[in-house]
């Protein structure tokens, strides 16, 4: 249905917004099996390769007056390391490494992604589910581990009254389960609507009227894009803090 | 015609990114009242608004999601 609609406009839209999500194979062929080396593979495997450079080879000189590098990992480290001491707790701590690599991760794929041309891992449901999948059986099991059967107190609200638990105990359970489907698709939408959103501007500068607002509206989105992409990743990793939390003490 | 059907679908279900965006709106509306009122707690409470907003935004985002099931799935 869509694809029939592909360049068929006059003059307007000549690419559909889309065709940037399109996933294709680096070294021809058609079919995509598992092992496929695909864009997303390549754009992936530059994300981590960002990453290493800027943490593992910016701070490989430790000085103590420290390069720019030094100081943008220092800065990342701090931030992220603060964010899981303040909002899951100190012996959430060792799950640091953990949160960190999530961090950097997600924020290099999505700053990655707003370079021209490139394509956005993260705003494939296939890359941001296994993420909050990952997240989602981590605290379940890390619970369970550490809390036997009581982390299913979490769900049995002790702090209401008898007569309503079992009720909120439905709701408490659906909300826990929901949890992968809206930390993976908040990501992923939020992500894959902005570039859509600035494609389907760029489709409209095709049409000589309205090209210099559309051109100025590319802007702003690209500005609130980039925005976005830093922000997205801080509500990632903060709400892996929160559910660890949840993990640790699940008294209520 | 269950094509054309699916595209009002879709529309309709866009309906929702505005009612997301009250959601949002009412949460950064109320800190920053909050947070006029006593600025020195602001800082303390930046993860909770984020929070906020990521939860309230969620809905939002899922009707996006319908709206794409059918635009491109139906």
């Amino acid at each position: 249905m869509a694809s029939e609609a592909h360049g068929a406009e006059t003059g307007g839209l000549v690419f559909h917004p889309m065709d940037q999500f399109i996933v294709k194979p680096l070294f021809g062929g058609d079919t995509i099996e598992w092992y496929t080396i695909t864009n997303v593979t390549l754009w992936m495997a530059i994300a981590v390769l960002a990453v290493i450079a800027m943490m593992v080879l910016g701070t490989s000189r430790r000085a103590m007056i420290p390069s720019r590098s030094q100081s943008v990992g220092e800065l990342a480290y701090g931030f992220v390391y603060k964010m899981v001491e303040d909002v899951a707790g100190k012996d959430a701590l060792k799950f640091f490494p953990y949160i960190m690599t999530l961090f950097m991760f997600i924020v290099f794929a999505n700053f990655l992604g707003l370079i021209p041309m490139s394509f956005t891992t993260t705003s494939h449901f296939a890359v941001t589910v296994v993420l909050a999948l990952l997240v989602f059986l981590t605290v379940t099991i890390v619970g369970f581990v550490k809390n036997g059967v009581g982390f299913l107190g979490l769900f049995w609200v002790s702090s209401a009254p008898l007569a309503l638990r079992p009720i909120l105990a439905v709701i408490e359970l659906i909300s826990y389960f929901v949890r992968p489907v809206s930390h993976s698709i908040r990501l992923a939408g939020n992500v894959m609507a902005g570039h859509a959103v600035i494609k389907v501007f760029a489709g409209f500068a095709a049409i000589a009227v309205v090209s210099p607002v559309s051109v100025v509206a590319i802007t702003a989105m690209y500005g609130l894009e980039v925005l976005v992409a830093f922000i997205q990743a801080y509500v990632f990793t903060i709400l892996t803090c929160v559910y660890l939390k949840d993990a640790l003490h699940p008294s209520h | 015609m269950e094509g054309d059907l699916a595209h009002i679908g879709a529309g309709l279900a866009a309906i929702g990114s505005g009612a997301a965006a009250i959601g949002v709106g009412n949460v950064a509306g109320n800190y920053l009242a909050g947070a006029l009122r006593n600025p020195s707690a602001a800082a303390s409470q930046t993860a909770t608004l984020f929070i906020g907003i990521a939860f309230a935004e969620a809905l939002g985002i899922f009707s996006f999601l319908v709206a794409l099931l059918l635009m491109f799935a139906v």
